[in-house]
């Protein structure tokens, strides 16, 4: 809650002509406001009245509405042959995902957090991701996996680690981290509706924030394309690009640079695979500097992609500066606050490596 | 698995503390109305014992012996015997399989494809089942089961042109040897690592239950291969979804290098029902008759039950697991001499010649035919031109990315720079 005012402020006090394309998303929103949960939520419920084919399966998703309630209210609309409640193995339901996808019907799969679905990455991987290629196009496999992944809060090694940059590395399979309401909303029923398999990477932090909306936003037609970025903030000083939680960090630290006059563009990733390096790239032109944001480990991550990438592209020739990612501590994530609040990237170290980049000094 | 934070939320659930509640109360209360929800029946006895597991054996159904002889006491059963071409096609089947197996074998010896897997000795296994099934059914095969996509229609050809990855191959060359597949045959591509498809199987069972369609799906896998918890995943999952699905157990006594025996304690894979809650049927996988008998039989139970039922064929894999290794390393020849003379081939033919639908004539003239039509295929089959390359960046998404399409304009503008170095097919 604390952080939508300050984003709704941060627009307030910008200029009209330069921001039009997030004013014309923003207008209304003042007063109509949504949470991710409620989002994901109405996502599926939307997706599963227009198409018979879509059902979900997973640990407590049924009788109990999920262990974060992101399901609540479908099994009594829909019934326990489409809201199902699994045995507890998630090498077995993920399977059973792969083998009703393949056999016509498009499941969503929730995983309790990502973090188990590591008993399932076989499926995930070497079934969901490459039939489609083995079969030569015969058989596509339409899942959605989904569930909380990264940071939460207080729960340690085993349940806080960020699998974007993992299943982003697998050919075939498409993945998504959404931030906002927006984001959760029109890319999930995109998912559902996409005839690939779609790991789509939630965040149990953001579930219950609230979000402004746009009636569009809230039309059961309404999807976004996976693939395409969003520029969340404009500025002329500075890139940063991120994802999920992140996004609310770098919005959170431009709305602090912008005191000291520094205007930082904030681009949304959305997608992570695809990767829109098209936007990164048009906003470094501007920018001439860059810095990528993400929760998850520096090595090979989201980040270092990004780093390739403008490195192979022309956005090299017009940065003033090496890229610098700001990413959570390479190290499993420690349970004592104190410990994970050092192990993660902070407001703060944002801001820092910015005024690095930009030779600023401290005002 | 269920962490330290989603423990937390269920203890907190309201519905765990009623559970609890009325237990207790009806405990204080009426001791008949008194139920678990985990069991079926309460029996309270004052001996305390350990259930050692049964030291017995289920039997195993057959039809012939080893002479091709009706068992004497098979009467009492209603034995379906197919009709004399039915019988005809099976058998011919595992013999165009059997030497179909030999020269793919030799030419993986000989370098000309990467890799391939015989299906020595488990023929009637393999035939006698497809026989069973309808055509509609839904087939997931492990690996061993080239026997069944035979019998569904799969041509040598078709085999030939995948194990060379050939322009005519349906997997257009992105499968590894013996990986076939045929969506016309209702047969799914066949996935490397270990068990994937038995869930699999059940989430297709599932959607089939769902759909109405009067459909079951049958999944092959090996004994080995239950060891992985991928299958009691997904008996556990078919038995509490009621699943339409026969779990076809080829327990053919080595898992690569790994006998039966130190593989599981229990009686074989059919032991795992009574866990489960899933019927089972045991039969001899080298009687064609029973295991063509069994399936019928299981088909029948899963449709009309809507539930699941393991089918364990108990055989003997007479060559090596697959052209990566050498069985001689952990058994030996006498044992697999021993084998040879239950051959199901032999099995069947001394049935039909008891029948005079086959003859030593007639097999030595079916058998030099066959060879030599294959040997044909294959010499085809390896001169025939690579897919496209193209193709390499086909199919990995539904509609081809931005990102792959740049580099196959690239790769396409390179190739049209230096021609000289490539063959373009």
């Amino acid at each position: 809650m604390a952080f939508s005012i300050s984003f709704q402020s941060s627009i307030l006090t910008t200029t009209i002509g330069v921001f039009k394309r997030s004013l014309s998303t923003t207008r209304m929103l003042a007063n109509k406001q949504m949470t991710v949960r409620d989002a994901l939520n109405t996502a599926m419920d939307d997706e599963m009245e227009r198409d018979e084919r879509v059902f979900i399966l997973g640990e407590e998703v049924a009788l109990y509405d999920g262990a974060y309630k992101v399901s609540r209210g479908l099994y009594k609309k829909y019934g326990e042959q489409r809201v199902i409640d699994t045995p507890i193995t998630e090498i077995g339901f993920a399977g059973i995902a792969v083998g009703a996808a393949m056999a016509g019907l498009r499941p969503i799969c929730e995983f309790m957090t990502f973090n188990f679905s590591m008993q399932a990455i076989d499926h995930v991987i070497n079934s969901a991701a490459k039939t489609f290629y083995m079969s030569a196009g015969r058989v596509n496999v339409p899942i959605v996996f989904r569930g909380p992944n990264g940071a939460a809060a207080g729960v340690a090694a085993q349940h806080s680690q960020c699998f974007g940059a993992w299943y982003g590395q697998c050919p075939g399979l498409k993945v998504i981290s959404p931030y906002s309401s927006e984001d959760a909303r029109g890319l999930l029923k995109a998912a559902i509706r996409d005839p690939d398999p779609v790991v789509f990477l939630e965040n149990e932090l953001l579930y219950g924030n609230q979000y402004p909306i746009t009636d569009e936003v809230l039309d059961k037609e309404f999807v976004l394309p996976i693939g395409k970025a969003k520029i969340e903030r404009k500025g002329d000083h500075i890139t940063l690009v991120a994802h999920s939680k992140g996004v609310e960090l770098a919005l959170e630290a431009a709305k602090e640079l912008s005191s000291v006059g520094i205007e930082a563009e904030v681009i949304n990733l959305r997608s992570l695979r695809p990767l829109d390096i098209n936007t990164i790239i048009e906003s470094v032109v501007r920018t001439n500097h860059i810095i990528s944001v993400e929760q998850g480990w520096p090595y090979a991550g989201i980040g270092s992609e990004i780093a390739a990438q403008i490195m192979e592209s022309e956005a090299f020739y017009h940065l003033d500066a090496p890229l610098i990612r700001v990413t959570g501590a390479d190290v499993p994530m420690p349970y004592t606050k104190s410990l994970e609040i050092a192990a993660l990237p902070q407001i703060n170290d944002i801001a820092e490596a910015v005024k690095r980049i930009l030779g600023v000094k401290d005002v | 698995m269920m962490y330290s934070s989603v423990m937390l939320k269920r203890l907190t659930n309201l519905n765990f503390f009623k559970k609890q509640y009325m237990l207790y109360s009806s405990i204080s209360g009426n001791i008949q109305d008194l139920s678990y929800r985990g069991i079926n029946k309460v029996n309270f006895i004052p001996t305390l014992d350990i259930n050692e597991p049964s030291l017995n054996s289920m039997p195993i159904f057959r039809i012939l012996d080893d002479n091709g002889d009706i068992v004497s006491n098979c009467n009492s059963v209603p034995v379906i015997i197919p009709e004399n071409d039915e019988l005809l096609k099976m058998y011919k089947s595992m013999v165009l399989l059997s030497i179909m197996d030999k020269i793919l074998y030799e030419s993986q010896r000989q370098g000309r494809i990467s890799f391939y897997m015989t299906n020595e000795g488990e023929e009637a296994a393999q035939i006698g089942s497809a026989a069973g099934i309808h055509f509609n059914d839904q087939v997931y095969g492990q690996y061993r089961e080239a026997g069944v996509l035979l019998f569904r229609g799969f041509t040598p050809e078709q085999f030939m042109n995948q194990c060379f990855g050939n322009i005519e191959d349906l997997g257009k060359g992105k499968q590894m040897p013996v990986h076939y597949g045929s969506k016309d045959l209702n047969f799914v591509t066949l996935s490397s690592p270990l068990t994937t498809q038995l869930p699999q199987a059940v989430g297709t069972a599932y959607s089939f239950k769902l759909l109405k369609n009067n459909r079951c799906t049958i999944v092959y896998f090996g004994e080995g291969a239950a060891s992985e918890g991928d299958a009691h995943a997904a008996f556990n999952f078919a038995s509490t979804l009621n699943c339409p699905i026969i779990f076809f157990c080829r327990n053919n006594g080595f898992a690569i290098s790994t006998p039966a025996n130190e593989q599981y304690r229990g009686d074989g894979i059919i032991s795992h029902g009574p866990g489960y809650g899933i019927a089972t049927i045991r039969v001899d996988g080298n009687d064609i008759l029973a295991v063509y008998n069994a399936t019928l039989k299981a088909r029948e139970y899963v449709m009309t039950n809507t539930r699941p039922l393991i089918l364990e064929a108990m055989t003997y894999r007479r060559g090596h697991h697959s052209t990566s290794d050498d069985s001689t390393a952990y058994r030996s020849k006498d044992e697999i001499e021993q084998w040879a003379n239950k051959n199901p081939i032999t099995r069947l033919k001394k049935f039909l010649e008891k029948k005079n639908l086959w003859n030593d004539q007639y097999e030595l003239e079916y058998t030099k035919d066959t060879k030599k039509q294959i040997m044909q295929m294959f010499a085809i089959a390896s001169k025939k031109n690579k897919p496209n390359w193209k193709e390499m960046f086909n199919d990995v998404y539904y509609e081809i990315p931005d990102h792959l399409l740049e580099q196959m304009n690239s790769l396409e503008n390179h190739i049209s720079h230096y021609p000289e170095h490539y063959v373009i097919e």
